[in-house]
């Protein structure tokens, strides 16, 4: 383990108030936003009207007689594109020929008011040539022409896998039972309550600034970079914290390189804040995904193997897509054994916003089909749910069918924890018509595997500065997304080196004054960032006990309560500053760094680079509702939630990832849509998003809260920093698959959809199947399928039709590595 | 495709004297500026947040002579002469009002983006009704929307706040129970 277990702990584990929660409590934190420079400029996008069309002719002049407007920019500026896959650079920062949704950026306007910005760009005049509109995937799948980009697996399909994990047709042969199911995962957005804004300036220090509200300035520092064509040590990138991201704000965005090339071009600071509508534009949110799963289990319910195919609405850009393809897929082994698996998964593109990364990141789509076909087998085979989770879980340690290494796997202890909570046994089946409980369980990453471009590098740098006062000053690129990471480092810090947490400084999120931290993505931050902070304390603990000058054993000082002492007689000793000072003056400045690189995995398949994690957590949830059959109105009653904690570093803070990750995944289960709709003919009939509004884009409010219990299961992973696992997004996954299968239980009908909307209830209830939901698949021209043999079945990790890849270097720097 | 012409907003400047936070403020402002504009952009006050600017999320609410109000949809024109309390103003000097204790200790900001609004909107809440109870105080902050935390945990501060309010003891945070030691390995 990263950290020893010197119980009992001074800081973690403790409900101390968060290290940031004054600013956050005063209106003090500094947003995005809330930054302006004197002299500065406002940027304002002008985006497209129309779904899908060449640009013919940008008319510019207009806008350009404005009094006050100081530039105008178009695509020509930016003849460079980006993304933040290396194998999906196809955003250009504005539009260059064409435009692929409503609301792609085609202009940009810099003026000396907001106002006048904002006036200007609506005078910019842009002649379209319009090309027919895809307007979902079974239209892209259809319709190969026009292709909204040049690249791709052919037509309008973005990229296609396959992949067979032993032999899944001959396995549901000779299976005792198999079941098939079609789900649908309605998309929706991060909703994130501030809206993305950046400001840029040549700073004084001669380096092209860029202060925006991103979750992964890294990546925005290396996208700046190679559009603009400035000298990456020439840029800084900071990232303030911001006001809730879950994604949303893990891309590199047109309007932060627009606000920068705008810096550059005017030699004035400019700055952009999106309006809530552009926001709806940004997107980058929950794929719509269709799935189609066929399993056979034997008589015990045991799995013997398990095919799942996806086909996702990308919308008109990369974005994370080709990552969230592969996680459509890579975490269906780390629950339940399954003997063989088959993967097959498909993103297209259409004319829509983009859609990308979103709290749990291609994995709630699949878990949520998942969890209510096992509801569905169970029920088939006379089996509790719950039960069944528990039987089927996968043991510790296990290499799972696409070759997965799974450690701590706390899936038993969560399903008796919500099982117990629930009074599950007594009550489920068993509650009356109308009122049902539903049971799911889920995993989820703590931190991807691999980097978003392929580098050996660490994946997270801290750097520690001890001052002979006593405080303690941490340095990491990791960007507070509000989730608490600042919090997290200062804890681990305080928790080595026996201080107060409030003796430790952080500083983060910004390119020129840490070392790297890949982002606040993937639920690494915790685990990654954690361990890097670890070895950097404790590299100071040891200079510290070096030089301290007890005259006893080095292994008998101890740290705490702000001293470093003898640990078998506590009163010897000398305050911790002291022990700076004399740590200072017998080698000097006192400043330790640690890194943190995930270990290898053992899949070496194309593709294995997506599911790998140095550990995973665990969730299960049982949720309790009632379903009004009148109205189809679901009301949740009650939420008991077990998360696999691993150390809880601060319960208050993991209560709240908890319950706002349920609170998000209630959102997405019962009415949250990212959704389109065609504009009447005579309005030009383009492809619109139907609610780019918060008020219509429905969310749960106060009223619709239902009450939780949350209950931590803390196991240490010895993988993590003291033992900790993620929380972030783990706990959202089990929630709308429970929430269908308690529906079921209320009523007997199946919505194999979300959102559980009132209409698709009375839509089941009425239908002779007792059910609404997807019932086909359409045809995919899949590629041939990596043939991966399950460990159990003889393999290597290699595919046996592919050349092997541990020799070949370049095919592995090739390959999309992900968040 | 032809574009709608804007009708251009008044370039008329406004003379805005009014109360903010307690202290007298007098100054020359675009007479199209919402209130929040001004409290963020005049006065530097931009503890005041935005998720909207369309009355839809909260997030800029404040007080303006008693009232709770949304300050994206206030005028400008509509303010001289009226007193406004933002989340500046909730701190007495150094000490934190217990809405702001309560709200740092119960974990009840994460990112902090609603909670200034969440906080002003609960003390007009408390300085009305010190005895609010749990369906009250989600009745009251039901315009207020929060995206990190689900809202549990912002109830349980405004009821601390409301116990030391009242003068009786506030209460920890509410913690999760934590099952220690199992696992699945079998
Ligand atoms: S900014 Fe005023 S309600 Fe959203
Ligand atoms: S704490 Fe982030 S929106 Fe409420």
């Amino acid at each position: 383990m990263a950290g020893s277990d010197p119980r009992p702990f001074n800081v973690l584990g403790k409900p101390l108030r968060r290290v940031d929660a004054l600013g956050k409590v005063t209106g003090d934190t500094r947003f995005a936003d809330d930054f302006a420079m004197p002299g500065m400029l406002y940027l304002k996008l002008s985006r497209s009207t129309v779904p899908h069309a060449r640009i013919a002719a940008i008319d510019v002049s207009r806008a350009l007689a404005v009094d006050g407007v100081r530039a105008v920019l178009t695509g020509k500026d930016f003849p460079v594109p980006f993304g933040i896959l290396p194998v999906s650079q196809d955003e250009h920062a504005l539009c260059l020929d064409k435009v692929r949704f409503v609301g792609d950026p085609v202009a940009a306007v810099v003026a000396t008011e907001e106002l006048i910005a904002e006036e200007a760009a609506a005078l910019i005049g842009v002649t379209y040539e319009p090309l027919t509109t895809i307007a979902s995937p079974e239209e892209a799948l259809r319709v190969p022409e026009p292709r909204i980009h040049d690249y791709g697996d052919g037509g309008n399909v973005h990229k296609a896998v396959a992949f067979d994990f032993g032999d899944v047709p001959a396995a549901l042969a000779s299976a005792h039972l198999v079941v098939e199911d079609w789900f649908f995962y309605q998309g929706n957005t991060h909703l994130a309550l501030e809206q993305h804004a950046a400001l840029a300036y040549l700073g004084t220090d001669e380096r092209l600034t860029i202060v925006s509200s991103t979750q992964t300035p890294h990546y925005v520092h290396r996208a700046a970079a190679k559009v603009l064509g400035v000298p990456a040590s020439r840029i800084r990138v900071i990232a303030p914290p911001q006001g809730g991201g879950f994604g949303g704000k893990t891309d590199p965005f047109n309007h932060e390189i627009v606000a920068a090339k705008a810096a550059m071009i005017t030699g004035r600071p400019v700055k952009i804040a999106l309006t809530r509508e552009e926001v709806f534009y940004c997107h980058r949110g929950r794929h719509p995904v269709l799935m189609h799963m066929r399993t056979g289990v034997d008589r015990a319910g045991h799995i013997v193997g398990h095919s799942i195919e996806t086909l996702l609405d990308g919308g008109a850009y990369g974005s994370y897509g080709v990552a969230s393809t592969f996680y459509t897929g890579a975490l269906e082994t780390v629950t339940y054994r399954i003997d063989r698996y088959r993967f097959r998964g498909c993103r297209t593109f259409t004319n829509k916003p983009p859609c990308g990364p979103k709290r749990g990141h291609g994995t709630p789509q699949p878990r949520f089909g998942l969890e209510v076909h096992i509801d569905k087998i169970c029920e088939k085979l006379g089996l509790d749910p719950a039960q069944w989770r528990i039987d089927n879980a996968l043991a510790e340690g296990s290499l799972t069918a696409n070759w997965l290494k799974v450690r701590t796997i706390g899936l038993v202890p969560c399903v008796e924890a919500v099982v117990a909570a629930s009074g599950w046994k007594e009550r489920f089946r068993k509650l009356g018509r109308g009122r049902g409980l539903g049971i799911a369980a889920s995993s989820y990453l703590c931190g991807a595997g691999l980097p978003i471009y392929w580098n050996e590098m660490p994946h997270s740098g801290v750097q520690l500065l001890l001052d002979r006062s006593g405080s303690v000053t941490a340095f990491c690129g990791a960007a507070e997304v509000g989730q608490g990471s600042d919090n997290v480092l200062a804890a681990l810090v305080a928790e080595v080196l026996g201080i107060d947490i409030l003796d430790v400084k952080v500083v983060t999120g910004d390119t020129a004054l840490g070392p790297v931290d890949l982002g606040s993505y993937s639920s690494r931050v915790t685990l990654m960032m954690g361990n890097a902070a670890v070895e950097a304390a404790q590299r100071a603990r040891d200079r510290l006990a070096d030089a301290a000058g007890l005259g006893i054993p080095l292994e008998r000082i101890a740290f705490g309560g702000s001293r470093v002492f003898d640990a078998s007689d506590p009163e010897k000793g000398i305050s911790f500053a002291e022990a700076v000072q004399r740590a200072e003056a017998k080698g000097g400045t006192v400043g330790t760094i640690g890194s943190y690189r995930p270990p290898k995995a053992p899949g070496h398949y194309k593709g294995a680079g997506v599911g790998p994690s140095p550990s995973y957590s665990y969730s299960a949830a049982v949720i309790e509702v009632a379903v009004e059959e009148s109205t189809g109105i679901v009301r949740v009653e009650k939420v008991w939630i077990a998360h696999d904690i691993g150390r809880a570093i601060n319960p208050v803070l993991v209560r709240g990832q908890v319950e706002g990750s349920v609170y998000m995944a209630l959102g997405e289960a019962l009415m949250e849509e990212q959704a389109f709709r065609r504009l009447p003919p005579r309005l030009s009939g383009a492809l619109v998003h139907q609610t780019p509004s918060m008020l219509e884009y429905k969310s749960l409010a106060t009223l619709d809260m239902p009450a939780v219990e949350t209950i931590l299961i803390e196991n240490p992973e010895p993988n993590g920093p003291f033992g900790a696992k993620e929380v972030g997004q783990g706990p959202l996954l089990p929630v709308p698959p429970a929430l269908a299968n308690a529906v079921y239980d209320a009523v007997r009908v199946r919505v194999d959809e979300v959102p559980i909307t009132p209409e698709k209830v009375l839509a089941a209830l009425r239908s002779s199947s007792a059910r609404f939901g997807p019932s086909k698949f359409p045809a995919v021209s899949w590629p041939e399928a990596l043939i991966v043999p399950p460990p159990w079945e003889g393999g290597d990790g290699n595919a046996i039709n592919e050349p092997k890849r541990r020799e070949r270097p370049e095919r592995r720097r090739a390959e999309v590595a992900k968040p | 495709m032809d574009l709608v012409p804007l009708t251009t907003p008044s370039r008329e400047k406004l003379r805005l004297a009014f109360t903010v936070n307690g202290e007298p403020r007098d100054l020359v402002v675009e007479s199209y500026k919402t209130l929040l504009e001004v409290l963020r952009e005049d006065l530097g006050l931009t503890g005041t947040k935005h998720g909207c600017e369309l009355g839809e999320c909260g997030a800029c609410a404040v007080i303006l002579d008693g009232e709770l109000v949304l300050s994206c949809l206030v005028a400008a024109v509509e303010c001289p002469g009226r007193s406004a309390t933002t989340v500046e103003g909730l701190r007495q000097g150094p000490e934190l009002h217990p809405l702001q204790q309560c709200f740092a200790d119960h974990g009840a900001a994460q990112c902090g983006y609603c909670t200034p609004g969440m906080l002003v909107a609960a003390k007009w809440l408390l300085d009305r009704n010190p005895r609010a109870t749990r369906g009250e105080i989600a009745e009251a902050l039901s315009g207020q929307i929060c995206r990190c935390t689900g809202y549990l945990q912002i109830f349980d501060a405004v009821e601390a706040a409301g116990r030391t309010l009242r003068g009786e003891p506030a209460p920890a945070p509410l913690l999760p129970s934590v099952h220690r030691g199992s696992t699945n390995g079998r």
